[in-house]
């Protein structure tokens, strides 16, 4: 951390809001720092597994049967994106995250908002959510299947289920954890309630409300996979599911490493196409 | 002129913060609150700023009573709480949305230069040290050419020496548009810098004990004898209203006349 960084935390009692930002928005500092060698040392290690285990295959040492080495994997992975398989599956997962996403965290976010602003509407709603939200998600599966059939309905709804809480509960906390002292400086400015939510509210919320839309984010792959766990045609959990029953690991693996990328590249969207929002909270801080 | 009459404020658990304040400040008048910790100056500002209301009593500014936060009234806190999310200019500019953005852009650039941060308009708050940031905070209340402006402690997080430099950028500003002030501070020193008026007030409950005329020429030389010997009577109204077992002020000034006298 830079002296920048620590200039006013104490003083204005913002720590946790850019403690919070420094997530939603890892430092663009980073990009002007000098490149530091040191972060090559994290490939080490699964650089160097994958390549023992590529020689110990390679060597006769391992058969490789269950754990495929590296380069099965990724030949497994060119075949299927070759015969634009992988496209099929990569392109149904996305499209039920994006859905389940924009429905869960729209919910999240309006919802979050109410109980958030307003103490009797948190006495209605939070007990029943905090309640619903102790339901293990995949629980909802049979009623789901039951309610909406068996097609993409029923999975959209799972992982809108999944993405709604982290987001509700981020929001809502986000809302009552604005400084008061800030929102004062809103009353004796005399803004009305509509220009108080927007000028104040809103931009003190972002920071977390970013942080709880990456977490949603994150629970909506995990569900997607529950999902088509569930029984799909396609997405890159029927991958996985037909990979066992065909006894395939290395078209697992190679659905795994294809979760993995969207995954991270799905984050790093969100972060970007957010970091004009948060930008004032910019941190300079070790990127963890 | 601002007017507060028999003053009250109970709050809901009963604590008696104010009671019975009568005070009236004339208009361009700069009058210091000071006491002790507890004696209501704070609830006192906040009343006056409509942030809360009293139990009983009116505060008055020239005949309109004041039970919101009114737009001829401005306040700087103890804290600078700026908003993080603008920059320095626009957090000047917070309160200007009723101008157009020509005369709003030169009222900011004028303030900011009046405080010396002229070249800081395009930066965030955190960049900025405490006594830089307290003097935007200041410049963003004073933008709004308040006819009231409070001011709660503003300098008490400062170190001696930006306090003084910090003083001077208050009274700069005060000279353009000579808003009628009111400070409350703890710092008897403070007090007789900026103030025409020095108002005493005693804890439990809040009220007022005394109060004492500042009228020194301005600009104050702090090294000079009369500035000396107004902080020596600050100091003296406040040891007595410490002390509830000595006579009144009245009588004890009465004596020290008296004792001159002979």
């Amino acid at each position: 951390m830079t002296g920048q960084g620590t200039i006013q935390s104490p003083r204005q009692g913002w720590s946790s809001p850019q403690g919070a930002a420094a997530l939603a928005a890892p430092s663009p500092a980073g990009k002007r720092r000098a490149f530091d060698g040191r972060a090559l040392l994290g490939f080490f290690l699964p650089v160097g597994i994958a390549l023992l285990w590529e020689a110990a295959v390679h060597f006769g040492l391992a058969q490789g049967r269950l754990v495929p080495p590296p380069s099965r994997i990724a030949a497994t992975l060119w075949a299927l994106a070759r015969t634009g398989e992988l496209w099929t599956h990569a392109s149904a997962t996305l499209w039920r995250i994006l859905a389940g996403f924009v429905i869960g965290a729209g919910a999240g976010i309006a919802v979050g908002a109410l109980s958030g602003s307003s103490e009797t509407l948190r006495r209605v709603l939070d007990p029943t959510l905090q309640a619903l939200r102790a339901i293990p998600s995949i629980a909802w599966v049979p009623l789901f299947i039951l309610w909406l059939g068996i097609f993409e309905a029923s999975k959209v709804a799972l992982i809108a289920v999944g993405v709604f809480f982290p987001v509700y509960l981020g929001i809502a906390g986000a809302i009552l954890s604005v400084d008061r002292k800030l929102v004062e400086v809103g009353r004796v400015f005399r803004l009305s309630r509509a220009k108080l939510a927007r000028r104040i509210l809103l931009p003190a919320v972002l920071p977390e409300a970013v942080i709880a839309l990456r977490s949603g984010l994150g629970l909506g792959f995990m569900f997607v996979v529950a999902a088509e766990f569930m029984g799909a045609s396609e997405g890159l959990g029927y991958l996985l599911v037909d990979g066992q029953q065909m006894g395939k690991p290395d078209q697992i693996l190679a659905a795994i490493i294809a979760f993995a990328l969207l995954g991270k590249a799905a984050d790093s969207l969100l972060v970007f196409g957010t970091r004009p929002l948060v930008r004032w909270q910019d941190v300079a801080r070790e990127r963890l | 002129m601002l007017n507060l009459s028999h003053l009250s404020k109970t709050y809901a658990d009963g604590t008696r913060a104010l009671t019975d304040i009568n005070l009236s400040v004339r208009e361009s008048e700069i009058v210091a609150l000071i006491g002790g910790s507890g004696c209501g100056k704070t609830t006192l500002l906040r009343l006056i700023a409509g942030l809360d209301r009293a139990s009983a009593g009116a505060i008055r500014l020239d005949g309109e009573t004041i039970h919101e936060p009114h737009p001829a009234v401005g306040i700087v806190f103890q804290e600078p709480r700026l908003l993080p999310w603008l920059t320095v200019a626009d957090n000047v500019a917070f309160g200007l949305d009723h101008l157009d953005r020509n005369e709003r852009k030169a009222r900011v650039a004028h303030a900011l230069e009046k405080i010396g941060l002229a070249e800081h308009g395009t930066r965030w708050p955190r960049d900025l040290s405490g006594g830089q940031q307290q003097r935007v905070a200041i410049a963003r209340a004073f933008v709004m050419h308040p006819k009231v402006l409070l001011l709660d402690e503003p300098f008490s997080a400062l170190d001696a020496f930006t306090r003084a430099s910090l003083h001077e950028h208050l009274l700069g500003l005060w000279e353009e548009t000579r808003p009628t002030v009111v400070l409350v501070t703890h710092d008897v020193q403070e007090a007789v810098t900026l103030a025409d008026r020095a108002i005493i007030m005693q804890p439990k409950p809040g009220r007022i004990f005394d109060e004492l005329p500042l009228a020194l020429a301005r600009p104050r030389d702090r090294a000079a004898l009369p500035f000396e010997s107004a902080v020596r009577r600050v100091l003296a109204a406040l040891d007595q209203s410490l002390n509830p077992v000595q006579a009144s002020p009245q009588r004890e000034r009465d004596r020290e006349a008296a004792a001159l006298w002979w």
